[in-house]
């Protein structure tokens, strides 16, 4: 247990020091005892798995949660917040996993909302009816923009600019109520490999210009690359605070699992690819309100006993390839073989008896009945399986033998059938859902973000599981937006830009940089 | 552990019965102000609903409708629609039946119940595919399109009714009788009660909705349908189709309050019979929590809340029948208010 320290006052005191904070949700421990300080002008990484408190903690820091009991002390003075008002007025910004951004409104009336300034002439009127002042707020933001080299393109509607664009407008959103402490939720999930290493370079101005920079993430490659320090969290507490030059990813992972890990995939020996397993000719598709087209003719193979990956940066087009596999009838055209039969016209519950694994890329809202026990999620899409059902009678007992040994093979825990699936951590759903999808013995495996927000221990089984699936001669295609997961799993990756397969490469012409280069469009 | 347990499984019930409590404190509260003394009411209306056979019997009465429509409304529920639409459906399922009485008159007693029964149970279906099909097919809300259909409910009955088969006997506005084959049996245990075998069908229909919720796989997709629609579909589930076919059996279920109005108490199908059963059924199901006990124990506390309200008028001074229906109000008003309770849980 450190040593709480109270204040050293004045410009030596730390940006952050968490001392002893707890928090308790139910029967939860969410942090225990959390101490930690973040230096001023540092990165600083915070990590730790799904679940272990690092967000919780965060959520603390910025006011969302009261501890329970604990000290904040910013820039040497403790500090208490109702709300996140009074943390934003003492110079602390967040920028969420989730972009908080009005997507029709400019870059400037985004960052302006909730902090309108209007001219001295209208303070007569009541706040809400004061006309805004966006000249003295777009000189202020160009000059912050210039200061921080953030350019921005300030009369576009956001939706309609990149991803990395938007993120660098909540930065500046953050620079604009003069935040000196930003901390940044895990800013790189969404970015290609190019605009991580642009927010890299940006954070690194930021620390050259006296700000403090706060990361929580789980890419330890990240953390690597542009933290100063870490810290750890498991299981509610901090287990490590490390200097970044002074660590390895390898220590990194076993402080936030507690155990040894294997960060590097074994991959066994491919089979030898057999029977076309999925093939799709020619997709093309419209969005759901019509429109632009969103596949634009795409065409692949999958062969069993191999795994295909697709790379790229999230919307371009990924969702509706895994959809128009599932539903094919409302493809605009092209055909959809699966194991060597035409399933265009078929039903989604046609072509998943015909032994194909589901893993869908959103697990709470496509792979879960969140309110229902486990056992009815293990059912689900079972319920007529010959197994599970007589004469339109479910066969409970026999779901309960399965899901316990199921249970028990995949490691989900609580090894409890009653328990509701919501109840569960991240990592504990997606094996639940690995462990039904597996019930079918699938020929054909169609794997979409298999690790999202799952935990560094559960990523490792799960990555055994997909490999086993091939092993044992089933097709994969695996589509994820992690470039790193794609490159340790695939036999061969192709890489969707747009709508379109941009590239094709091998396991062993498989290369982080120019599969970067055609995820961002310049194949 | 096994404490959170019994937490977890016991406190919707213990909701329930709260919020029921803090519905009749209200209420009694209300008789309060009124002047009279509140255990005085409490007291009338435990007796008027449960003093005497005949009591409890004009109780079962009122429950058995109930029944059904909560039924209706909950099994709805399940599959994630709000059915709004009970009050019309039974409406045309008790017109079915009469109308089948009329125009089938000369079939023997077994079969005319029966084929009334039928006939109210697939009109209130039709009713409610109506609803399904365009939620499912077209994406037209149900809760608009099921208050839109009670209208057409409405005015169609009347029309049928009064211009096809109007009572050439009274000046009420109500079918012809059915034929006397038709009619079926008095629990003769409540005396002059008119509660009849209606209720034991409904207690069937509670016991099938049971059975079909826990152990078929038509009412495991049914509830994963309504917990999810998109994981259902993943799953390989066609949601429209359940969708579909929870709301022609939620019409089903409303239709057959037609057999107890009917057949076992006006022997005719009088406009305006039900005091809103299909809306007070919305409050049954919601107070039941989509569990064939607790739908069944909400009825009847509904049915019996129906009948004894209905005696204050005459038994006290200050309290009108208006007051009465203020006192029901206040009780489904507070089954209701759900949230208020995870407000509270919030604060503390």
């Amino acid at each position: 247990m450190p040593r709480t320290e109270t204040s050293a006052s004045g410009a030596e005191a730390p940006a952050v020091e968490l001392v002893g904070l707890s928090k308790t949700f139910g029967s939860v421990r969410a942090n225990d005892a959390v101490s930690f300080r973040v230096e001023r002008g540092s990165i600083h990484g915070v990590i730790g798995e799904n679940g272990a408190g690092k967000s919780t903690a965060m959520k603390m820091l910025y006011g969302i949660y009261t501890p329970d009991a604990g000290k904040i002390l910013v820039e040497g003075k403790v500090r208490r917040w109702r709300s996140p008002q009074d943390a934003i007025a003492a110079g602390i910004g967040m920028v969420h996993q989730h972009f908080m951004l009005a997507g029709p409104h400019s870059a400037l009336d985004n960052i302006l909302l909730g902090a309108e300034t209007s001219r001295r002439a209208w303070s007569w009127l009541p706040p809400p009816l004061r006309p805004i002042d966006r000249s003295a707020a777009r000189a202020k933001l160009q000059a912050l923009a210039e200061r921080y080299s953030l350019p921005v393109d300030w009369d576009t509607p956001v939706e309609r600019l990149p991803v990395g664009i938007q993120q660098r407008i909540e930065i500046l959103k953050l620079l604009y109520r003069d935040a000196r402490i930003l901390i940044l939720d895990e800013p790189t999930a969404v970015l290609t490999p190019q605009e991580t290493q642009d927010l890299f370079a940006n954070l690194r101005r930021l620390r050259g210009e006296g700000k403090t920079v706060l990361i929580i993430t789980h890419k330890l490659k990240e953390v690597m690359a542009v933290t100063d320090r870490v810290t750890v969290f498991r299981g509610g507490k901090v287990t490590g605070g490390v200097e970044t030059e002074a660590t390895s990813p390898q220590e990194l992972a076993d402080l936030m699992v507690g155990r040894a890990v294997h960060l590097q995939v074994k991959v066994p020996p491919q089979p030898e690819p057999g029977q076309a397993a999925l093939r799709l000719r020619d997709l093309k598709l419209t969005g759901r309100e019509g429109g632009v087209e969103r596949l634009k003719g795409v065409s692949l193979e999958v062969r069993s006993g191999e795994v295909v990956g697709i790379a790229g940066v999230e919307g371009n087009g990924q969702s509706e390839l895994l959809e128009s596999i599932l539903r094919p009838a409302e493809l605009l055209s092209g055909r959809v073989e699966v194991l060597g039969q035409d399933v265009t016209d078929l039903p989604t519950a046609e072509i998943k008896a015909m032994g194909v694994g589901w893993v869908p890329e959103d697990r709470h809202r496509d792979g879960l009945l969140l309110n229902r026990p486990v056992r009815e999620n293990f059912l689900l899409g079972l319920q007529s399986s010959a197994a599970f059902s007589r004469s339109g009678l479910v066969q409970w007992g026999e779901v309960d033998a399965a899901v316990k040994r199921a249970l028990e093979e995949y490691d989900v825990r609580p090894r409890d059938p009653d328990v509701n699936a919501g109840g569960l951590s991240g990592g504990n759903q997606q094996k639940l859902i690995i462990a039904r999808e597996f019930e079918r013995k699938p020929r054909l495996l169609v794997a979409a973000q298999p690790t999202r927000g799952v935990d560094v221990g559960a990523i490792e089984f799960i990555h055994d599981r997909i490999l086993k699936a091939r092993t044992e001669g089933a097709g994969v295609l695996l589509v994820s937006s992690e470039l790193d997961e794609v490159l340790a799993l695939s036999d061969r990756i192709l890489v969707l830009y747009e709508g379109r397969i941009v590239a094709e490469f091998t396991r062993a012409q498989a290369d982080e940089k120019r599969i970067g280069a055609a995820m961002g469009g310049s194949a | 552990m096994s404490w959170g347990r019994a937490m977890d499984r016991w406190m919707p019930v213990l909701r329930a019965l709260l919020s029921v409590i803090a519905g009749f404190a209200a209420g009694l509260a209300v008789t309060w102000v009124a002047g009279e003394s509140p255990w005085n009411v409490f007291m009338i209306l435990i007796r008027s609903a449960f003093g005497s056979w005949y009591d409890l019997g004009m109780t079962l009465f009122y429950t058995t409708p109930l029944l059904l429509t909560g039924l209706s409304v909950a099994i709805c529920f399940q599959a994630g629609l709000f059915n709004i639409g009970a009050e019309g459906q039974l409406t045309l399922g008790a017109l079915a039946a009469a109308v089948t009485g009329v125009v089938l008159a000369g079939l023997p007693w077994p079969l005319a119940p029966v084929a009334a029964a039928a006939a109210a149970f697939g009109t209130g279906a039709f009713w409610g595919w109506i609803a399904g099909w365009l939620r499912a097919r077209r994406g037209s809300h149900e809760v608009i399109t099921t208050i839109m259909l009670n209208f057409v409910a409405a005015g169609l009955s009347s029309y049928v009714a009064l211009y096809l088969f109007p009572n050439p006997d009274s000046q009420n506005p109500e079918t012809r009788p059915v034929a006397k084959s038709f009619l079926i049996q008095h629990l003769s245990v409540f005396g002059d009660a008119p509660v009849s075998t209606a209720l034991i069908l409904a207690v069937a229909m509670c016991v099938a909705y049971g059975f079909l919720m826990r152990r078929t796989v038509l009412g495991f997709e049914l509830r994963s349908v309504g917990q999810s629609e998109r994981a259902a579909r993943v799953a390989g589930i066609d949601p429209g189709k359940i969708q579909i076919l929870a709301m022609v059996l939620a019409g089903g279920l409303a239709g057959l309050v037609g057999v107890g109005e009917v057949l076992g108490n006006a022997e005719k199908f009088k406009l305006g019979f039900s005091p809103q059963y299909g809306f007070v059924g919305i409050a049954v199901a919601l107070l039941g929590r989509g569990n064939p006990v607790g739908v069944a124990a909400a009825a009847l506390l509904f049915g019996a809340l129906h009948k004894g309200t209905g005696d204050l008028d005459f038994e006290t001074e200050n309290v009108t029948r208006d007051l009465s229906m203020i006192l029901q109000a206040l009780v489904i008003l507070s089954v209701s208010a759900d949230g208020l309770w995870d407000w509270v849980k919030r604060r503390v």
